[in-house]
């Protein structure tokens, strides 16, 4: 579950530049729902994604994940809580390590590490099981460097580390932008798998409100830092992406000058 | 045209600094932290070891005690630069410098002699082999010691948060790894390996000199960087193995290099020496990989 209260997170306080990205954002997310978030650029996606993995500590508000108060946590402190696969695939994993050895990383997130080998035999197995489920033929290349890898294959990867460990909430970071259509397509089919096989509560944040619809059961549009559009159930259903653009003019009761960034 | 003993010597000398190469590649390759603590801290392994020593604390122990002055160096490194962001390599060069005074307070004079006291090699002399075996062959242990317990480490659960941390912070961060930690760690580690280097120096050579510190960094980038070009990228063993035989290669390519009188080269000359090898070890790879260009 994830519970915002009174969000505000203001960049550059008392400076010439000062900017609000999130305006008093109140949000609860379900345990086992899958919320896909839509916005244009610098409407405050990303820095609601930031909120929730704690790369960025809001000035104002609490932030609950499961039952604990994360507010002030930094993302290492809550990574037990928080899965996440990022937008570009460098980042989600660590090119100078082998794909096995990026797994027994992720294998352990957010507990203690030990001096304990990190790839015993029975390790290697379940890991290898694991990789095996993707179809991609990377369970022969379990020693590979991960920067061999194609950006698909990294983001495949990274979803499979997202999963090795427990947690409270995944969060998705527009993370098949960087790939090719056919890529993105074998990648949102995992990640559809991957979250009704096992429950995950779900945020993903997406730049195409195609993929917004046709996944998860909830979608909600930022912009200017507030939650503008909140719908779920059999609104939802109906909804099309003409629809979606209507109503957000309706609600912020301004013309939009952007529509291609918001069709894209 | 190379003696027996100025080989031996040589390779004894390699052994040494391979804990100052492995030191280095810790900080340098894994932690992607260019730390030049080094220069401060092998100079303090040796003066604590030799004070110690010369005061009648047994050998063991003061090289023990020289490793925590060595690991509280990196701390300070580390320190500057995790709480108060002072870029990394002028945090070490601040330790680096605030070292030398600190290592002349420690000797109280710019050097101690270790002449006839019981150093960690003297139970070894008298057991029938020469001793211009025994000493390479004792650091030899201790380094093959060293590298196994690196190796194993980096292979752990712990190590590879480290390697994360240098790799992808990011990444380890949203992995649970607490990045900061692992900087403090990893200094501590890699300083104190540099330290137990100097404390075998002072022992193995009978001195510790404030001035022995000078350019440390640089012998053991290069040790480094010479096993990068013979091993390549081909996991942590090979590299830390790579770090020792680069450090023994060094050494002996310089004693070779001094010792060679068509060159007309000087002891003096060991400085621009160095500095020629390293930079053809830093061009080799890229002028086998085809052309020095971009």
């Amino acid at each position: 579950m994830i519970n915002l209260k009174n969000i505000h997170v203001t960049f550059g306080r008392g400076t010439p530049l000062q900017k609000e990205a999130l305006k008093g954002v109140e949000l609860t997310i379900e345990e086992g729902s899958f919320v896909t978030v839509i916005g244009s650029n610098g409407a405050g996606k990303s820095t609601l994604l930031g909120v929730l993995a704690g790369d960025v500590l809001p000035t104002e508000g609490q932030v609950t994940i499961g039952t604990a108060d994360v507010t002030r946590k930094p993302t290492a402190a809550r990574a037990g809580l928080v899965a996440r696969v990022f937008q570009d695939p460098l980042t989600g994993s660590c090119g100078a390590l082998s794909i096995e050895e990026n797994l027994a990383l992720a294998a352990r997130r957010g507990e203690r590490r030990g001096l304990a080998a990190a790839l015993g035999l029975q390790r290697r197995a379940l890991f290898r099981d694991r990789i095996a489920e993707l179809n991609l033929g990377l369970e022969n290349r379990m020693k590979d460097r991960m920067d061999l890898l194609s950006g698909g294959q990294r983001q495949a990867v990274s979803l499979v580390m997202a999963t090795l460990a427990g947690s409270e909430v995944l969060l998705l970071d527009e993370h098949t932008a960087a790939l090719d259509p056919g890529m993105a397509e074998f990648i949102m089919k995992l990640t559809q798998r991957v979250v009704s096989e096992r429950k995950l509560t779900t945020l993903m944040v997406t730049h195409s409100m195609r993929q917004a619809l046709d996944f998860g059961h909830r979608t909600i549009m930022l912009h200017g830092g507030e939650i503008v559009l909140d719908v779920s159930g059999d609104n939802r259903k109906d909804l099309q992406v003409e629809d979606l653009i209507a109503m957000f003019r309706k609600m912020r009761g301004e013309t939009l000058d952007d529509d291609a960034l918001l069709i894209g | 045209m190379l003696s027996q003993i100025a080989f031996w010597g040589a390779v004894e000398l390699g052994l040494v600094f391979a804990f100052v190469a492995v030191g280095v590649f810790l900080a340098f390759r894994v932690l992607d932290f260019p730390d030049l603590t080094v220069d401060g801290s092998f100079p303090l392994g040796a003066a604590v070891t030799a004070v110690l020593i010369t005061s009648g604390v047994n050998a063991w122990l003061a090289a023990a005690v020289a490793m925590l002055a060595g690991g509280g160096a990196g701390l300070v490194t580390a320190f500057l630069n995790v709480r108060f962001r002072i870029l990394n390599l002028l945090a070490s060069i601040l330790t680096m410098i605030a070292l030398f005074s600190v290592n002349l307070r420690v000797m109280g004079k710019p050097n101690v002699a270790l002449i006839n006291a019981d150093t960690m090699l003297s139970p070894f002399f008298g057991l029938g082999l020469r001793e211009v075996y025994v000493r390479p062959l004792f650091v030899g242990v201790l380094v093959i010691l060293a590298v196994v317990f690196v190796w194993r480490f980096l292979e752990s659960d712990a190590g590879l948060a480290m390697r994360a941390t240098g790799a992808n912070p990011r990444m380890a961060r949203a992995q649970g790894v607490d990045t900061r930690w692992q900087i403090y760690l990893g200094l501590a580690l890699s300083n104190a390996l540099v330290a137990l280097g100097g404390a075998l120096f002072a022992q193995t050579n009978g001195f510790a000199d404030v001035t022995s510190g000078v350019g440390t960094i640089v012998v053991g980038l290069a040790a480094v960087i010479i096993g990068e070009t013979l091993f390549g990228a081909r996991g942590i063993l090979l590299a830390l193995i790579g770090c020792v035989v680069g450090s023994i290669l060094y050494r002996v390519a310089i004693q070779v290099a001094l010792s060679t009188d068509v060159l007309g080269l000087k002891a003096s000359d060991l400085n621009l020496v160095t500095a020629v090898l390293v930079a053809v070890a830093l061009v080799l790879p890229r002028l086998r990989r085809g052309g020095a260009t971009s």
